[in-house]
């Protein structure tokens, strides 16, 4: 990458939290990107949007409980957080069962979205 | 696994000296992790290191060190929210440093 | 028979597979990514309670406060700890894990 140049990078999240690590891993490249000075989206659409659920506790399954650190993002300048309506609704949640703030969006605008950007990770 | 020894009692550390456990952490601990940095601890160190261990227990990570900077100068005075002011505090890398004297593991993404 | 499903219902069809061959009368044991097949609202709610009249369902709570959905088990189903999981498989002669 040369110097002085941002790219629009999006993440985007379709997994469940602690079920596969796919949902840590991301959170952890995002925060690695994040030092770069990169214009960074995150996206949580499928069963990515569970990532975001509140009260997880996981205690019983000795897991690090990660979702506290979404609400670090703030901090780390990403601020662009994308939820898929169509899959809170598939699975019974709504905005106020999430952790952070996001804009919900439904798929057609976030294919939009995805086009506009250079590059797009998935996880 | 390598493990340090303090007032007695054995702590279990990574290959690089950071402490395995959080929850094992105390102020003697911290001050045994200054010690082989070779960081004299004063009233300005132990406010960061509280911060980070604040920001830990919100959070469960480690801030980096632009993260770190902008959130102590908003907590404590924007005197303070300098990598210049944290850098004399801790001369190799406030996050790194000042992580490992906290019991904080390597913020993700310092390496 | 006690079936054990470790997948999430609208991102594999693990369930569905499970359902669909299980002899009536067996128990299902959902742990993992599968216990939210169990939560009120999810799309999956109606396969699972279908299958309510058929087999014994359960879901492992520990699994359930991990992902925050200890609150909204449906009806109809049970709750376990890892003591009860060890019952379970204890309890059937066999079992199958569906991965």
């Amino acid at each position: 990458m040369s110097e002085g140049t941002i790219k629009k990078f999006m993440f985007v999240n379709r997994t469940a939290p602690y079920g596969t690590i796919y949902a840590l891993e991301s959170l952890e490249v995002v925060l690695i990107t994040a030092a770069f000075d990169q214009d960074v989206s995150l996206v949580f659409m499928d069963d990515g949007v569970f990532q975001l659920k509140k009260g997880q506790q996981t205690k019983g399954i000795e897991n690090k409980n990660f979702s506290p650190t979404y609400r670090a993002l703030d901090g780390y300048d990403i601020e662009k957080l994308y939820v898929e309506e169509e899959a809170l609704a598939a699975r019974g949640l709504t905005e106020d069962d999430l952790l952070v703030d996001v804009t919900v969006m439904s798929r057609a605008e976030l294919g939009k979205l995805m086009d506009e950007m250079d590059v797009v990770l998935s996880y | 696994m390598a493990s340090i020894e303090v007032n007695g009692k054995s702590y279990e550390t990574d290959e690089e000296g950071y402490l395995v456990n959080l929850a094992e952490w105390n102020e003697e601990v911290g001050a045994y992790l200054a010690q082989t940095e070779s960081v004299e601890l004063t009233d300005q160190h132990w406010e960061v290191i509280n911060f980070l261990r604040d920001y830990y227990n919100e959070f469960q990570i480690a801030p980096a060190v632009r993260v770190l900077t902008k959130a102590i100068g908003k907590k404590l005075g924007p005197e303070k929210g300098t990598s210049q002011y944290l850098y004399d505090l801790f001369p190799y890398g406030p996050a790194k440093q000042a992580c490992k004297i906290a019991g904080l593991p390597k913020p993700t993404g310092c390496v | 028979m006690l079936h054990i499903v470790n997948k999430s219902p609208l991102q594999r069809t693990t369930l569905e597979s499970c359902l669909r061959v299980a002899a009536p009368g067996g128990a299902i044991l959902l742990i993992e990514d599968a216990v939210y097949a169990a939560t009120k609202g999810n799309e999956a709610e109606g396969k699972l309670r279908d299958a309510l009249s058929r087999f014994k369902v359960y879901a492992l709570v520990p699994d359930l406060e991990a992902r925050g959905m200890g609150d909204r088990v449906m009806d109809g189903v049970s709750t376990v700890d890892y003591g009860g999981f060890v019952d379970l498989v204890a309890e059937h002669k066999n079992c199958q894990s569906w991965l």
